[in-house]
């Protein structure tokens, strides 16, 4: 690949380069990500996929590949694939076919990967992608189907290869379903990269086909990365950063990249094509030893398998099947709840809340703003504080939307829900039984109530004086003393309109 | 040497397949490989235009299997023909 350090020497300027800022860069990213599908089990033989199981206990003479066994695609597998590939506004390769990706690395039992190369399933898609100010639409080269590797555990107290003496191999992800999400180099920054992950991240999980855990490893990627002077026509040379699995190390690895291409264009060096690897612990790239040949794979069509052909009402069956995506669900929050662009597009983001919302609004469908209002305000605060997530609370939706139409029923008022919302959190109470057994309920008794606001305008002779000479917000105080009298379980509003009664 | 490939070429393929061969071997396979890419090659005066590619020879499509575990081997089963093996799976060689 060409090298932007011609240009450079053709500009003749190296005055001008040598302080460029990053303003004068143009960065390109490419992200390849893997998603292990959350299949029964194997993409090629029927063992069960397993995490964290005793090491080859689910393994078969397929994915050990042994001579003789026979690969058979497993159905859920394709129709999973097909699911992604709709959801990402793919075409659907109606004849679609895998290929033989020969390399040799022990993480492999047959010294070939099952993959596809020219046919895959999904072809030609996008994503929208929104940035808060705008929206960034990353085109989707492909979406293909593929197995998993096995996974090695190298000896030494270090873990590293270039110190073990010897590895040991475990096959039991050996040949789990793997799809593989290709996009265009249409992604202009590392924050842009991040938010796309998320986005797809999210898409997967409404979609139902991943647990998408980036710790377990079901949800990795490898990014692309370029940079070149904005005005220059060629491409900047291009670097792989291989196996990025959290979106903080995404865009780190990928904002490091930047910086140190950019500074050695500067120096008038060359970006030398490479693999690199990121470390968290030096938040910086290292490049990664490679055999030149390592990239000459082969592929030709498996003669262990044969063609997949897709017609279109099965196509269309996968495509009934897809549920609402975020962004349907987004629309819909804003335009049939009223609800702000800010929350629509908070709620919509993230599956887990969105669900919850969903569960809530089955329970309770009056107030959908009351319900999100809790869970973009006090309920999130609470999640943050403990670093956890909505669906490690205690609060069922159900009780979420209890407490909301308390609050709305005039039950409680806001102030004591707090209270009860706090109860609920720690201890995972419905509201009704909280209020019930604390004697929370809201005082919306008026006979009980004139009698405390009598009290209170007897004792307040100050503030009962101002108000009829005209400072109407004295009113307020006398509230506040009924409040107090009745450790705010008074409904402040009927509180309000009997005093105004007994003062005029 | 070869007219249709040469002795780079059979030395970039055999370190793709992990072979190493000495030289004289390498002059004499890449002879070999030459005669019989050659005798091969004559496929290729077939005019294919019209003809989509194959990628099976059997003409059957969509062999696919229900997502139904099946009994996978013993642990001990799986490691038994391992030329090195510990409870904890298959001894892989030092990798470099």
């Amino acid at each position: 690949m060409e090298d932007n350090t011609k240009n450079l020497e053709n500009s003749n300027n190296s005055e001008r380069i040598g302080n460029a800022e990053e303003e004068c860069f143009e960065t390109i990213i490419g992200l390849e990500t893997h998603v292990e599908l959350s299949t029964r089990t194997k993409m090629f033989c029927g063992c069960r996929l397993s995490f964290g199981e005793k090491p080859n206990s689910n393994t078969c003479p397929v994915c050990l590949g042994h001579p003789g066994s026979l690969p058979v695609v497993n159905k859920k597998a394709v129709e999973y694939a097909m699911k992604i590939a709709l959801a990402l506004n793919c075409r659907i390769n109606k004849h679609t076919i895998f290929h033989r990706k020969n390399y040799f690395y022990p993480d492999m039992t047959k010294n070939y990967q099952i993959s596809q190369f020219n046919l895959p399933i999904g072809i030609g898609g996008y994503v929208d992608v929104n940035m808060g100010d705008y929206t960034r639409r990353v085109g989707i080269t492909r979406v293909h189907m593929e197995e998993d590797a096995g996974k090695l555990v190298h000896s030494g107290t270090t873990g590293r290869i270039s110190e073990a003496d010897y590895s040991i191999g475990d096959f039991n992800r050996a040949g789990t379903p793997l799809i593989e999400i290709v996009t265009e180099p249409e992604i202009k920054s590392p924050l842009e990269a991040k938010q796309y992950m998320i986005t797809l991240r999210n898409i997967l999980l409404y979609l139902d086909v991943s647990d998408c855990s980036m710790e377990e490893g079901s949800l990795r990627c490898d990014a692309n990365i370029s940079v070149k002077l904005k005005d220059s026509e060629k491409l900047g040379t291009r670097a792989e950063i291989k196996n990025l699995n959290s979106f903080k190390f995404i865009q780190k690895a990928l904002e490091f990249e930047v910086s140190r291409h950019i500074s050695v264009i500067n120096s008038g060096k060359k970006v030398i094509q490479q693999t690199r690897h990121y470390d968290d612990k030096t938040q910086s790239t290292k490049a990664l030893r490679s055999k030149e040949e390592a990239h000459d794979y082969r592929y030709f069509p498996d003669p262990d398998l044969v063609p997949i052909d897709i017609d279109e009402s099965w196509i269309e069956k996968i495509r009934d099947s897809i549920p609402e995506l975020p962004n349907q669900k987004e629309k819909r929050y804003r335009d049939k709840f009223g609800l702000s662009d800010y929350d629509s597009s908070l709620l919509s983001g993230d599956f887990g809340i969105s669900d919850y919302f969903e569960k809530a609004l089955k329970a309770y469908d009056a107030n959908p703003k009351g319900i999100c209002n809790w869970l973009m305000g006090d309920f999130s605060a609470f999640l943050n504080k403990d670093q956890i997530s909505i669906n490690d609370s205690k609060i069922r939706p159900e009780h979420l939307a209890g407490l909301v139409k308390l609050i709305d029923d005039g039950k409680i008022s806001s102030k004591i829900a707090k209270s009860v919302f706090e109860e609920m959190y720690f201890k995972g109470s419905d509201p009704d039984e909280i209020i019930k057994e604390k004697g929370l309920e809201q005082i919306s008794d008026e006979g009980e109530l004139e009698s405390i606001v009598e009290e209170a305008i007897k004792n307040n002779p100050d503030a009962v004086s101002q108000y009829r000479a005209g400072k109407v917000k004295a009113i307020g105080f006398i509230v506040g003393q009924v409040m107090q009298k009745t450790k705010g379980k008074a409904n402040p509003a009927l509180v309000n309109e009997i005093i105004i009664k007994k003062l005029s | 040497m070869g007219k249709i490939i040469n002795r780079e070429d059979v030395i970039h393929i055999s370190n793709l397949a992990e072979m190493d061969y000495g030289s004289d071997e390498i002059d004499e396979m890449t002879l070999q490989l030459d005669k019989i890419i050659e005798h091969v090659a004559k496929i290729s005066e077939v005019d294919t235009g019209n003809v989509s590619p194959t990628s099976h020879v059997l003409d059957i499509s969509n062999v696919l299997r229900e997502d139904e575990p099946r009994q996978s081997v013993e642990p001990e089963e799986a490691l038994k023909n391992a030329p090195e093996s510990s409870a904890d799976g298959f001894k892989i060689p030092k990798i470099d």
